[in-house]
């Protein structure tokens, strides 16, 4: 029960809906209490525009995941943008070519920032579980562009990536350096051990 | 015409060809006949295969194997020719005059296998960047040690 209670308590906090802050009530309205850089980060979170960018079967899983029966929108990835300079996001849903990859590093120039990168499945993590032995894979994309969160899966399903996009959007609220966060998760590691 | 019907016409008009059956007819040629074989499949009117669609090739390791599947449009018949290759030194007529399709085929042939199709009009790199010319990425003994575990 208690840890039933301890995980309700962490998906409030941590849902999108959550706000970063306190109200305080008074007799004509109320005062709330926050700071600008939450409000920013809590605003970016739950407005994340993805790029549409598909390079194999990744992405059928992807507008799988835009469309009615799972509805990403919810969460507030509500348009996908054909064009770098209006996203925010972009999923690599798919296999990255030696010939794909200065298009891919130029899409990712050209977004403005702040801009998160999400790696979905095996192509764009590692290279793919059938290119291992190829002239012309890249070995995970992130050879090329930073990336936020990694998706397992080949291809994964649509849960799956708005379980990824989720995560984003808890590490964007947390507002925290790439450094602060392998901090972070050594210190984890540290109370487990 | 039926395939059995296919098999006999074969058989009359090219006697040093061997048939096989399979889900489609094979016919093995020899380099030297291909050419007029080839021409005389897509003109003679009881034959017409008026549409080539697929042109690759397999390599066996001790020689290439050039594969032409083709379909007649008006008879709905199709036929797949395979003419074997010298590995080391690989040659053969182009078809691109007789099907325009060939053309950017054997282009893609060229630079993944390295057969060099004579009389072709425009034989350069299809989808593989410059630099790549007589690399031939599709042989089974192609290596490339950045981007290849060898096992």
């Amino acid at each position: 029960m208690a840890i039933k209670k301890y995980m309700s308590d962490k998906f409030q906090s941590e849902s999108p809906l959550a706000f970063p802050g306190e109200v305080h009530p008074s007799p004509t309205g109320g005062v709330l209490v926050t700071r600008i850089d939450d409000v920013i980060n809590w605003a970016r979170s739950n407005s994340l525009w993805p790029l549409v960018f598909g390079t194999s079967c990744c992405a059928i899983e992807m507008m799988s995941a835009a469309s009615a029966k799972y509805d990403w929108s919810r969460f507030g990835f509500e348009v996908a943008r054909a064009t770098p300079r209006q996203a925010d996001v972009i999923i690599i849903a798919g296999t990255i070519v030696n010939k794909m990859a200065p298009v891919l590093r130029r899409l990712y120039d050209q977004m403005a920032d702040p801009k998160y990168v999400i790696a979905m499945g095996a192509c764009a993590t590692s290279g793919g579980p059938f290119f291992y032995n190829t002239y012309s894979v890249i070995k995970g994309a992130d050879h090329v562009i930073p990336v936020d969160v990694y998706v397992a899966g080949c291809p994964p399903r649509p849960e799956a990536l708005i379980h990824a996009l989720m995560t984003l959007q808890q590490k964007i609220k947390k507002g925290l350096t790439r450094e602060q966060i392998r901090e972070e998760g050594k210190q984890d590691y540290q109370k487990v051990v | 015409m039926i395939k059995e019907e296919l098999k006999i016409k074969l058989t009359e008009l090219f006697p040093s060809a061997t048939i096989e059956d399979g889900e489609w007819l094979n016919m093995n040629l020899a380099v030297g006949d291909f050419l007029s074989a080839m021409e005389v499949l897509r003109n003679k009117p009881e034959l017409n295969f008026d549409y080539l669609f697929c042109e690759t090739c397999v390599d066996w390791k001790t020689h290439l194997t050039m594969v032409y599947h083709m379909d007649s449009t008006q008879y709905r018949h199709q036929l797949v020719v395979k003419v074997k290759l010298d590995r080391v030194k690989p040659e053969i007529e182009t078809v691109s005059h007789i099907w325009r399709t060939a053309e950017f085929h054997e282009r893609e042939v060229y630079e993944l296998f390295g057969v060099n199709f004579l009389n072709h009009p425009d034989l350069r790199l299809l989808i593989l960047p410059d630099g790549w010319e007589g690399k031939n990425p599709l042989r089974k003994d192609f290596e490339d040690p950045v981007n290849m575990i060898k096992l």
